[in-house]
């Protein structure tokens, strides 16, 4: 019977050793740190897995064997001093085995060689910001928003779910392979937690404290994880997305990313001077508010009562349009009303307050150009 | 105190004695000798001014059952919402409360009421009382419960909703971006820790003070050691929580800066005041369910319990080592290699003591003559799966793993083994085994049967696949996930509303018991020991007025 | 008074004690992350000036400003990163400037990682101090004195000093947050 069971026990157990990766069991993923984080858990899971089987075969055991129908007379013993020390020292002994492997997996995880690149990572409420600080010695130049990019029809079913469905982000983070990487955490709002499950990174970004991760990651590739700490309403909609180029791959991509980054700058400039039409910035208001504003004010602009204000007929999309640019600008302190004067082109943002003073039957007829928004913002640069 | 809690050779001059020193219950005790032939009043009446302990034992019973249920109404929307990937039912924002409200009621209405409830019935009968030593304060501290889970739960109906932080509720998101219903919360937790305040006062002074004579500390049984314990717990950290919700308020309403960084406070400091509650509220929350188990188990192997003396050291170190692992649940908030050590050290301490109970319970069957009534069937139940929740807590013990598991469904799965399968299913167990005992009748053990083989399937259908979907890498609290989570969430949910379902059963069960079914003799369990199965079935109103005898 | 009412007595005062004891975790708490370096938050004491100066070995300190979601501010070092011997003095001048069209109140609140460095940074001069007053469009030159102790764990080569700066206006002085969401 013990035989028989002990098979059972591990033809159940058997398979879980080979899932690894799989939707079953924790990744090993593609950084030292991670390799040895798995091994770490796998070994505790057969400890575990082990005592369980000792525990459990005795009690079903005593369970089949020890039962008053099959008229067994009780024994009467109820204490050993012996057999108690034992139970108590062995495990406590098993407990040393484990706290060893932990232990180094922890200093391990302490590397305290400078890094290569320096990334510094925001959360705010519901989205990512990267700001590269420094790359070998010299000034990064580099930051973006990154926000997920599926679509609101994909959530509400209305169109079917892609591959990465809630995985996805209009622009992922790019890291170097082979490079210690460098993390600094912090957050704009409330607490996040940073996580990619395939570096064993998980860190949390505490509002006003600064929190450090690293990672070397040996293999090219894309890397999926999600915020990790209840962040408020859309916690489960802010995904973190990391490529991990080859070096020199990583090297073209960041002097093309900090060229884009001047000429957003001179296209800034250079819309000014022009005049927008009504349709277009309609069109593109439309686009903006969906991914920025919609979560909180809702598509309908109806927001939820008693948490997010309505625009639809609210008095500043009704009101003066210069605190109207002012509130999406520089948001509301204390709240989920966010600044986004930093987040967005300058184009954008004046969609963005058209559309609001357009859209659902607000119908101001007012339309408001980039040099109107540039002029609020402020003269510098 | 001594001369009253150590042995005294006189009986009744000793319950004269009690009766004389206790200024409060004087009156009441005159009360209920010229109530005792009469028995309870009738009607509402009854129920408002109570301060016998088996009414009000019944009342914390009840309405931890009717909490349980709203409590689970909330877990099958959130199972409902999760049971496809993404969204159907409701939005994320009421998805949040449902989560947080679904935590709070569990955890402060329908578990820890429950195990008052029992201590209120069975302390004094175990001990040889005739009530609880303060029984006006009994009949205050259940009352000013439904006041409080009535603010709880209005609030859900407020414009905005209800509390949508997380039962754990961290600034700044329980602060500045919070509704104006944290007030509402604050308030109703302040009412649910005095009011597990009082309970324990009266708990610590009942067992110290009004033991039958003869009845010495080791011969007390598991479960009244067990909540001795744990209501030194609650008094040692209810109050903190009291301050943590406190601190809360005046950091929303009235400019404090305790968890604020821009006045030089830290969020993270909520964190250590919450956990250094939380964590030992942990142990209040199962450390009764081992009493009920240690009672159970013995009763039906007709052998008397392993290592009596261990238990009581055992559940000891357990309540000491839990002020001092709280860090545990907070390994990604980032901590110095010192720190993240020595929490992780002494969270693994904990399985040594836990594992001396398992082994304990084992010993016990081993070799005992087992029958497999129903409370024996939910206190295996309880011990396997118990011990699977112990050995998931302790692979999140080791700190470099905690950083894959931390806030995955890993946690929550460990967490509901601990807490359902754990302390649920040792509430089930003690009800079915004291029931009886209440009713004078027998419940239907047929349909009890049912109710605990569907729990058991449908309990593990609803929470083993969640270590799997944790350790692939799905996070709690989200109301939507990826699609290469979505055949997990599907089996969860069917799971969910299984356990949702046969859970009507247990209160048919329970309905039909009060109502009548074979009566049932004094001793209901024909090895069950303790002072409880000497009084008649149903026990009567009053019990142990005299002292009973304690044999040796 | 009775044993009994002695016992409910000192239950009642146990409560007591542990609610005035969760208050005074605050204290405790950042005495605790003095030592420990839990949180990584650096005095906020003037330091006296150090004695010596270690040669043997250098350390990148880097800088960061993180404006706080609504701060109307623009804050940075003119220097992202410098390399210090420990012990040796330096000075890095953070332009500050307000990009409101109204006075505004700033105050910045240092953080530093890894945590553990926190208490060897030694600031002899320092604008997160106290509260800075910016007038609409005004920019100043804001100035950071600072040594790294000489008992710098050596294994720490390079550390981060970071900013939060935070617009505090309308509280008038530290110590205020703001209400709900309306």
């Amino acid at each position: 019977m013990g035989v028989v069971r002990f098979t059972l026990w591990l033809i159940l157990l058997i398979p879980q050793l080979s899932f690894a990766n799989s939707s079953l069991n924790m990744r090993v993923g593609v950084t030292d740190i991670s390799e040895n984080v798995y091994q770490l858990h796998m070994i505790i899971f057969m400890i575990c897995c082990v005592i369980g089987i000792i525990v459990f075969g005795l009690m079903f055991w005593a369970i089949f064997h020890h039962r008053k129908s099959k008229g067994v007379k009780p024994a009467q013993f109820h204490e050993s001093t012996k057999i108690e020390i034992l139970w108590t020292a062995i495990p406590f002994v098993i407990l040393i085995g484990m706290a060893v492997p932990a232990t180094k997996a922890l200093i391990a995880m302490e590397d305290t060689s400078k890094a290569d690149l320096t990334i510094k990572v925001t959360g705010s409420q519901w989205k990512w910001h990267y700001e590269y600080l420094t790359y070998q010695g010299k000034k990064g130049d580099v930051d973006f928003y990154s926000i997920m990019s599926t679509s609101q029809d994909q959530i509400t079913n209305k169109e079917g779910k892609g591959e990465h469905y809630l995985l996805e982000v209009d622009k992922p983070l790019v890291i170097p392979t082979d490079k210690k990487v460098r993390f600094l955490i912090t957050s704009d709002d409330v607490i996040h937690s940073w996580w990619v499950p395939d570096f064993a990174v998980k860190k949390d970004a505490n509002p006003g404290f600064i929190n450090e991760a690293w990672a070397r990651v040996n293999t090219p590739g894309t890397y999926r994880g999600q915020c990790a700490e209840l962040c408020g309403k859309d916690h489960g909609f802010m995904p973190v997305v990391v490529v991990a180029k080859k070096p020199t791959e990583f090297d073209a991509w960041l002097i093309e990313s900090q060229k884009e980054k001047q000429n957003e700058a001179q296209a800034d400039q250079a819309l000014l001077s022009q005049t927008l039409s009504k349709e277009e910035l309609m069109t593109l208001g439309q686009q903006v508010y969906m991914s920025s504003c919609a979560a909180c004010h809702q598509p309908t602009g109806l927001g939820i009562p008693g948490v997010f204000p309505a625009l639809k007929s609210s008095p500043i999309a009704l009101g003066d349009v210069n605190a109207h640019i002012d509130m999406v600008l520089h948001g509301t302190p204390g709240t989920a009303m966010q600044a986004f004067a930093k987040q967005l082109t300058l184009k954008q943002l004046a969609a963005i307050v058209t559309y609001e003073r357009n859209a659902w039957d607000n119908n101001m007829g007012d339309v408001v150009q980039p040099s109107q928004i540039k002029a609020r913002i402020g003269g510098d640069e | 105190m001594n001369s009253i809690t150590q042995d005294n050779e006189s009986t009744q001059e000793q319950l004269d004695q009690i009766k004389t020193q206790e200024g409060v219950s004087i009156t009441d005790h005159d009360d209920t000798h010229t109530e005792h032939h009469h028995g309870p009043e009738k009607g509402i009446k009854r129920w408002l001014y109570t301060t016998n302990h088996k009414d009000i034992g019944s009342m914390y019973l009840v309405f931890s059952l009717v909490m349980f249920l709203i409590g689970g109404s909330m877990a099958m929307v959130i199972r409902a919402e999760l049971f496809q990937p993404g969204l159907q039912l409701v939005d994320p924002h009421f998805f949040n409360q449902m989560t947080t409200v679904h935590g709070l009621i569990m955890v402060f209405g329908a578990v820890m009421p429950a195990f008052v409830g029992l201590a209120n019935w069975m302390v004094p009968l175990m001990i040889g009382a005739p009530d609880m030593a303060l029984p006006r304060m009994n009949n205050w501290s259940f009352w000013i419960l439904p006041f409080a889970f009535a603010i709880l739960l209005g609030s859900l109906f407020m414009e905005g909703g209800g509390p949508a932080f997380g039962w754990t509720f961290y600034a700044p998101l329980s602060t500045t971006y919070s509704n104006d219903n944290t007030a509402l919360f604050v308030f109703a937790i302040h009412i649910m820790g005095m009011s597990s305040i009082m309970g324990a006062i009266n708990v610590i002074v009942t067992i110290v003070n009004m033991r039958a004579p003869g009845m010495t500390w080791m011969k007390l049984p598991l479960f009244v050691w067990t909540w001795l314990i744990t209501a030194f717990l609650l008094i040692a950290v209810m109050p903190v929580l009291a301050g943590t919700v406190t601190m809360v308020l005046t950091d929303k309403y009235f400019g404090t800066s305790f968890f604020n960084a821009m006045g030089g406070g830290d969020p993270v400091m909520f964190q250590h005041i919450f956990w250094f509650f939380g964590h030992p509220e942990v142990y209040i929350m199962i450390l009764p369910a081992f009493g009920i188990v240690s009672s159970i188990i013995p009763a039906f192997s007709r052998k008397k319990l392993f290592g009596y003396a261990s238990m009581v050291y055992a559940t000891a170190s357990i309540a000491f080592l839990s002020f001092i692992v709280w860090a545990h649940h907070m390994f990604t908030t980032g901590m110095p290699l010192a720190g993240e050590l020595f929490f992780m050290y002494t969270t693994m301490l904990i399985s040594v003591p836990t594992g001396v109970k398992v082994f304990n319970w084992v010993a016990t069957m081993w070799r005992g003559s087992l029958s497999f009534e129903v409370p024996m069937l939910f206190a295996i139940a309880f011990v396997v799966l118990f011990t699977i929740g112990g050995f998931s807590g302790l692979m999140l013990a080791i700190t470099p793993a905690d950083f894959q598991y931390h806030d995955t469904y890993f946690v929550v799965a460990h967490f509901h083994y601990v807490l359902v399968t754990g302390a649920i299913f040792s509430i089930m167990a003690g009800v079915y085994y004291w029931l009886p005992k209440w009713t004078g009748n027998m419940f239907d053990i047929a349909l009890a049967k049912w109710h605990f083989w569907l729990s058991l399937v449908s309990v593990n259908v609803l929470f083993f696949p969640m270590h799997f979907v944790g350790l692939a890498g799905m996070p709690r609290r989200i109301p939507d996930y990826a699609l290469q989570f979505a055949d997990f969430n599907a089996i969860i949910s069917i799971g969910g509303f299984a356990f949702g379902l046969s859970q009507l059963l247990f209160v048919v069960v329970v309905y039909k018991c009060i109502k009548g079914g074979d009566k049932v003799p004094a001793k209901v369990w024909d090895a069950a020991e303790g002072l409880e199965w000497e009084v008649d079935s149903p026990a009567p109103y009053h019990t142990f007025e005299t002292p009973p005898k304690i044999k040796n | 008074m009775t044993s009994q009412g002695k016992l409910i007595r000192n239950l009642a005062f146990a409560c007591i004690g542990m609610f005035a004891f969760a208050f005074a975790l605050v204290p405790l708490y950042d005495v605790f992350c003095d030592i420990t370096g839990l949180n990584g938050k650096p005095s906020l004491e003037q330091a006296k000036v150090s004695e010596t100066i270690d040669t043997s070995r250098i350390v990148d300190v880097g800088f960061i400003t993180h404006i706080q979601n609504k701060a109307p501010f623009k804050v940075s070092a003119d220097q992202a990163v410098i390399s210090v011997q420990p012990g040796a003095m330096s000075k890095v001048v953070f332009k500050a400037k307000n990009i409101s069209s109204e006075n505004r109140m700033m105050q910045a609140v240092p953080s530093i990682s890894p945590g553990l460095a926190a208490k060897y940074m030694h600031k002899i001069e320092c604008f997160c101090f106290n509260q800075q007053a910016l007038a609409a469009g005004e920019e100043a030159d804001l100035a950071l004195m600072f040594y790294i102790d000489t008992a710098l764990p050596i294994e720490i080569e390079e550390l981060t000093l970071s900013y939060t700066v935070f617009d505090i206006t309308q509280s008038g002085q530290m110590g205020s947050s703001q209400g709900a969401s309306k």
